[in-house]
């Protein structure tokens, strides 16, 4: 234990390059936000930062941890647990359009709720009005398409 | 008389939250979303950096201003390809787009991570951690940016260039170092494919629940969603029929089928141009060392006229190739005695505004297809493309491409 490496490495609990490198992003790091002292809505810059960390994990990631888990649970009370249905679960012929539904929500936001319209119409010269019907077409589209799915893997596993 | 089997004193095994069960999550599906990540990220990254590059930070036109160190190095932007910022611009977006699922999906195999107790058992353990809001705080960050400025929301009412760019950096200095600490492992997972090897970070659920879906399955459902984002957004970069399947983004919609119909960037409403200030009233400045003068739009229309077929593509990812006639921009230089100009400077009829003006390099200035555009696809410019006369140049950001242009200075080398 003479070595002065090893010593700080069992210290500090990794390879000191470790600690080196992090040292080296959190000081590139401090060095932007140095160069937004000025900025008057720095305040709000790093509040939307957090904010999207804290907004997925402790939001968004347990919600639909929790829509999974009761999905789940409902099947296991109410699915039968005989005959050809009971071979095929519905799970994932629900999970699919609903994680592809929630996807698409998610990332065109704006469109759907028409946030921003001002700044859209000065963009473009047009309206969001297309958008929401748009999106529950593809919403529709997507259940149909996993409904015909299904159906066609309940009928294969009926006739087996 | 049988022998047990001899067993190793098992390893000290990480410690891991109870409440997740997830029996796929581990080494092997992290590292295959790692190395997605791994692969294509430092394309949006660079590509990012290049659109820095494009929009001529020597002109202090790139945003934001004032980076200090933070910049890639700087050379002046080609003109060839022409399609080279339609191509950046659209990969960066794009595959922007196309990767929320992945980060999504790697935040999710990783999420038990978050919630071990206690949170660090060592002073390493917790300026990684640390590091870790940078890592993940920035890839959210900018993915959510980047989602609402190509929609045109601007709810979180801060400058869109200088909070993307400058988060950037910052997750781009955590994701380099992320990788470097984690490189090793994840090689080690991916080539061991099992989930009884090695899991050092504790990934592997204690007792796992029943399986719903098999991995294979998991990994088809986000390259599957990826798909879907792809699919509805890649046609606002390509044009052509595949704009068609941009349902749910701007810059899918029609504008109709005339020669003029087609994606208009800030209107002329928007922009506060009247019919006086475009009527024929309207001259263009031309300005040199020796002074100016003006021109009206039939001496232009009676120059030597070039066409030429030209993407214009935006930051946003999107673009539009159209077919141009106008004069070339050199042929002005000359008029305004600069036959060897060193930059040109351009102004628009429009007041305020971000982009009303934008200095252009000398290589933009005499390439042959860089023009003072009249008409577009045969008609006179429609106003919302910036009728009497508007910029095109060949890669240049759509932005600098200024419309209405009421004068051009150009300047020595």
């Amino acid at each position: 234990m003479r070595d002065p490496v090893r010593r700080i490495a069992r210290a500090y609990g990794a390879n000191p390059l470790h600690l080196l490198a992090l040292l080296a992003s959190f000081a590139i790091a401090g060095y932007a936000v140095s160069r937004l002292v000025h900025e008057p809505a720095l305040v709000r810059i790093v509040v939307w930062f957090l904010a999207a960390l804290v907004v997925h994990d402790l939001i968004l990631f347990p919600l639909y941890a929790l829509a999974d888990r009761s999905l789940r649970a409902g099947l296991r009370a109410l699915w039968p647990r005989r005959g050809a249905v009971a071979r095929v679960s519905p799970l994932n012929y629900i999970r699919v359009p609903v994680l592809g539904t929630g996807l698409l929500f998610l990332v065109f936001l704006p469109g759907i709720i028409r946030q921003g319209a001002s700044t859209y119409h000065a963009a473009t010269g047009q309206t969001q009005q297309p958008f929401l019907g748009r999106f529950l077409l593809l919403t529709a589209a997507m259940f149909t398409l996993s409904a015909i799915a299904y159906a066609v893997r309940l009928r294969t596993a009926r006739i087996r | 008389m049988l022998r047990a089997p001899r067993l190793r004193a098992p390893r000290p095994r990480p410690p891991r939250p109870p409440a997740f069960r997830s029996p796929l999550r581990g080494p092997w599906l992290t590292s295959v979303f790692g190395v997605v990540l791994l692969a294509a990220l430092p394309l949006v990254v660079l590509t990012g950096l290049l659109d820095y590059v494009a929009y001529g930070p020597r002109f202090g036109q790139a945003y934001p201003a004032g980076v200090g160190w933070l910049h890639p190095p700087l050379f002046d932007w080609p003109t060839r390809p022409a399609w080279l910022f339609q191509l950046t611009q659209g990969m960066h977006v794009i595959l922007g787009l196309v990767l929320i699922p992945v980060v999504l999906a790697k935040l999710w195999s990783v999420v038990p991570k978050l919630f071990v107790w206690p949170p660090f058992r060592s002073a390493a353990q917790l300026v990684e951690r640390l590091s870790l809001v940078l890592l993940v705080g920035g890839v959210l960050f900018e993915i959510v940016t980047g989602v609402l400025n190509i929609q045109y929301d601007y709810v979180f009412r801060f400058d869109f260039y200088t909070a993307h760019y400058y988060g950037a950096w910052v997750f781009t200095a955590a994701f380099v170092v992320h990788v470097g600490i984690k490189l090793p492992r994840m090689v080690r997972a991916l080539r061991s494919r099992r989930e009884t090897a090695a899991d050092p970070d504790g990934l592997v659920p204690a007792e796992p629940g029943p399986v719903t879906i098999s991995r294979r399955g998991a990994l088809a459902l986000v390259g599957g969603a990826s798909l879907l984002l792809a699919v509805l957004s890649v046609g606002q970069s390509l044009g052509g029929a595949s704009r068609r399947a941009v349902l749910l983004l701007p810059r899918g919609r029609s504008y109709g089928d005339g020669p003029g119909d087609f994606q208009v960037n800030r209107s002329a409403a928007a922009a506060g141009i009247t019919t006086d200030a475009t009527g024929a009233g309207w001259r263009l400045t031309l300005t040199g060392p020796a002074g100016s003068s003006t021109v009206d739009r039939a001496r232009l229309a009676a120059m030597a006229q070039h066409t030429v077929r030209l993407p214009i593509a935006c930051v946003e990812g999107w673009a539009t190739t159209q077919t141009w006639t106008g004069v070339p921009l050199r042929d002005l230089a000359a008029l305004a005695g600069v036959p060897d100009p060193g930059s040109a400077h351009v102004r628009s009829l429009e007041r305020a505004g971000q982009f009303n003006q934008a200095t252009l390099q000398r290589n933009q200035i005499l390439h042959p297809d860089a023009l003072l555009a009249l008409r577009v696809n045969g008609i006179d410019l429609p106003v919302d493309h910036g009728y009497p006369a508007r910029v095109i140049v060949p890669a240049l950001p759509g932005v600098h491409c200024t419309k209405w242009v009421r004068g051009i200075e150009f300047r020595r080398a």
